[in-house]
C-alpha cells in the first residue's frame, strides 16, 4: 500500500523519519519535563576541535583571513566621540569552498553522513547553506538534494535565491523549488523517507559544532597577530547557528571577555509565509523574520532539538535596516576593495555603528562575509525591489518601512545599531514554553533548564511563569 | 507557445503539492488562496506535450512525474539595471574620506 503523503500523515511520522535520517536519537538527551541536556548532546554527538579542524582543512574550509577594515574604521571615527572608534576587522569567510561560513557546518554534516554510510544528503534551505552542502557532497562523492522556498505564486523569485539555486546545481545537486509556505518541511520529510538520505539540517549538533572552529580561529588569529583578544564579536543572526557556534568556539579558545552581539535586518511587519510579502523584502536572510521566532523558540527547526540556542550565548542583540546594509555593502566595495554580501554584511553594518561607542584601541570583529555574484548583489536586489513597487530613497533609515520603502542613509552618521530588549525576548521564550508544552506546573528541573536557556535568575523565571499561572512544584 | 518534450530531453516539471484550500492551518490568508507548487529538473523518460504529465529521472536518480514547463531550463538572474543610488553613495564616501580627490 502506498504511504499516505498528506501534510498531516507525513508530519505524524516526523520522529521516526528524523531518527532514521540522522542516526541520532534525541530521546537520549530528554529530561522528564520540558528540557533536555543540551551540553551533553553537544559533547556526545559532536567532534573535538582538532577533528573538526582536520575535516574542514581536508575539504577546503577554514583558516580564512582576518582583515582590518582601515578605511571603514576611519569613516566610523569621523562620527565617533573623541577617543572612540574601535578597529573594525572582518573574517573573510567568503574564502571558504562554496563562498560562505556555511561551509563549516556542511563540512562536518557531510563528513558525518558519509561516516555513517548514508548515500546522500538533503537540506532544506534557500540560503548559502545549500551551496555549502552541495559542494561538500560533491567533494565526498555523496548525492545531494536541496529543497528551496523559491517563488511566489506567479513563479517570480528573488534574484538572490535564484542564484543559490544555480550554484547548487553547479555543484551537482538536485534542487527542488517550491512556492512560499512552511509546508516545505513536509516535502522535505517525504524526501528523507523516500531516499533514505541523511538530514543535513542546519541545526544538528554537528552542524552547529562546525561553526565552533570559526570562533576559535578568530580568537587565535587575534592572539597571534596582536597579542590580545577581541572585545566584541558581531554575528549576523537568522536561525542562530552562526552566533551559537561562534560563541561556543570563542569559549573553547578560553577567551572570557568577548561581548557576543547578534545583528539582524529589521523586517518588522512582513509575514514570512505570505505569498505577497515574499518578494517585497530586499534581503532574504539575516533578518528578524527568521531571527526573532528562532531566538524565542529554537525548537521550531527541522530537527527535534535545535543545537542553535542564541539566548544561551548572546550578550546583546541589535537590528539594522535594509538601506543601511546596502549602503555598507557599497562602502565595503568602494573603500576596502571587497565585493561581498549583501545580506552577510548585516553584522558589518551593526559593527560600523557599534565601533563608534567603543574605545579606539578596542577590537570589533565581524565574523563573516559571503560571496557575491549575479543575483546576489545590491544591483539586482534593488532592481527587483523597484519592480515590486518598493520606493527607494535617501533619508533617515529609521523611517524605512519593510515591504514599502528602502531608505539609504542620507549620510553614514545615520547608520545605527538599534538595541533589541533581550529581556523581552526572554519573556517571550518563557511564554512559548508555557504555550507549546501546555505547562500547568513546572518542576525544579524545568526551572533550572529555563534559567540555563535564557541565562536568567530563578526569580525572573518563576516570576514570569507565575504570570501564566504555572506553579513550581 | 506549446512545448514538445522528446525522450532524453533535460526538462523542468511542475506539480501541485497541496492545492489551495488544503494548505497548512498556520499559513496566512493570501497564501491559503495559492497552490503549493513544486518544480524539479530531470531527464524526460518519454515524449510528451505541454499539458501531459511526464516521468523524469532527476540528478539524484529519483523517478518523479509532473507537467513539463521548460526544455533545457536556464538561468535568468543577472546584475539587474544600473542603480544610480549606488553611484551617489560611492561619490559621497570618497568625498568624506578622501576629499573628492579620487
Amino acid at each position: 500500500m502506498a504511504k499516505d503523503m498528506s501534510y498531516e500523515a507525513v508530519n505524524a511520522r516526523k520522529n521516526d523519519i528524523m531518527r532514521d535520517a540522522m542516526g541520532l536519537d534525541y530521546e537520549d538527551f530528554e529530561y522528564e519535563g520540558i528540557g533536555f541536556d543540551y551540553q551533553r548532546m553537544m559533547e556526545e554527538t559532536g567532534y573535538s576541535m582538532e577533528e573538526m579542524q582536520k575535516i574542514q582543512a581536508d575539504n577546503g574550509v577554514g583558516n580564512t583571513p582576518l582583515l582590518e577594515m582601515r578605511n571603514l574604521t576611519a569613516l566610523a571615527r569621523k562620527y565617533a566621540p573623541e577617543g572612540k572608534g574601535a578597529r573594525i576587522f572582518i573574517k573573510d569567510e567568503a574564502c571558504n569552498a562554496s563562498g560562505s561560513f556555511k561551509a563549516r557546518r556542511a563540512a562536518i554534516a557531510v563528513y558525518h553522513a558519509k561516516r555513517l554510510g548514508y548515500k546522500g544528503v538533503i537540506s532544506a534551505t534557500s540560503g548559502n547553506y545549500g551551496a555549502a552542502v552541495a559542494a561538500q557532497a560533491a567533494m565526498n562523492g555523496l548525492k545531494c538534494i536541496v529543497v528551496q522556498e523559491c517563488y511566489d505564486n506567479e513563479k517570480r523569485g528573488q534574484p538572490e535565491i535564484l542564484e543559490k539555486q544555480r550554484i547548487c546545481e553547479a555543484y551537482g545537486a538536485e534542487v527542488i523549488q517550491l512556492t512560499v509556505g512552511p509546508e516545505l518541511f513536509t516535502t522535505f520529510l517525504g524526501l528523507l523517507e523516500d531516499t533514505g538520505y541523511f538530514n543535513a539540517s542546519l541545526y544538528t549538533p554537528f552542524g552547529i559544532a562546525g561553526v565552533e572552529t570559526l570562533g576559535y580561529e578568530l580568537v587565535m588569529q587575534c592572539r597571534e597577530r596582536f597579542g590580545r583578544e577581541p572585545d566584541m564579536v558581531v554575528c549576523t543572526n537568522a536561525g542562530g547557528g552562526n552566533l551559537t557556534g561562534t560563541a561556543r568556539g570563542i569559549q573553547k579558545a578560553g577567551a572570557k571577555n568577548v561581548e557576543i552581539v547578534g545583528a539582524s535586518i529589521d523586517l518588522k511587519g512582513l509575514h514570512m509565509a505570505s505569498d505577497r510579502d515574499f518578494n517585497r523584502k530586499s534581503c532574504t536572510t539575516g533578518h528578524t523574520g527568521f531571527a526573532i521566532p528562532f531566538i524565542t523558540w529554537p525548537d521550531r527547526s527541522d530537527c527535534p532539538r535545535n543545537a542553535a540556542r542564541t539566548l544561551r550565548y548572546m550578550d546583546r542583540y541589535v537590528t539594522v535596516k535594509q538601506g543601511e546594509v546596502f549602503y555598507i555593502t557599497q562602502a565595503l566595495a568602494i573603500l576596502e576593495g571587497y565585493e561581498r554580501g549583501p545580506a552577510g554584511n548585516t553584522s558589518l553594518t551593526a559593527a560600523f555603528a557599534l565601533a563608534q561607542e567603543m574605545d579606539k584601541d578596542q577590537f570589533i570583529i565581524v565574523q563573516e562575509t559571503e560571496y557575491t555574484g549575479a543575483g546576489k548583489h545590491t544591483m539586482p536586489q534593488l532592481t527587483f525591489a523597484k519592480q515590486n513597487g518598493i520606493k527607494v530613497s535617501f533619508g533617515n533609515p529609521d523611517e524605512e518601512i519593510p515591504g514599502e520603502t528602502l531608505v539609504f542613509p542620507e549620510e553614514p552618521s545615520m547608520i545605527r545599531a538599534r538595541e533589541y530588549d533581550l529581556a523581552k525576548a526572554k519573556r517571550s521564550y518563557i511564554h512559548n514554553c508555557v504555550k507549546n508544552y501546555g505547562m500547568v506546573n513546572a518542576s525544579e528541573e524545568d526551572v533550572r533548564y529555563i534559567m540555563e536557556e535564557i541565562r536568567e535568575t530563578r526569580e525572573f523565571v518563576t516570576g514570569e511563569l507565575g504570570k501564566y499561572g504555572v506553579k513550581v512544584v | 507557445m506549446s512545448l514538445f518534450v522528446k525522450k532524453g530531453d533535460w526538462i523542468q516539471i511542475e506539480n501541485v503539492v497541496l492545492p489551495a484550500g488544503k494548505r497548512a492551518p498556520q499559513v496566512p490568508e493570501d497564501t491559503q488562496r495559492c497552490d503549493l507548487k513544486m518544480w524539479v529538473k530531470g531527464e524526460a523518460l518519454s515524449d510528451a506535450k505541454e499539458g501531459e504529465p511526464v516521468k523524469i529521472k532527476t540528478t539524484a536518480g529519483r523517478i518523479t512525474e509532473g507537467y513539463p514547463t521548460a526544455v533545457n531550463p536556464g538561468y535568468i538572474h543577472d546584475y539587474g539595471e544600473f542603480q544610480p543610488e549606488l553611484l551617489r553613495i560611492e561619490r559621497q564616501l570618497k568625498e568624506i574620506l578622501f576629499g573628492g580627490e579620487s
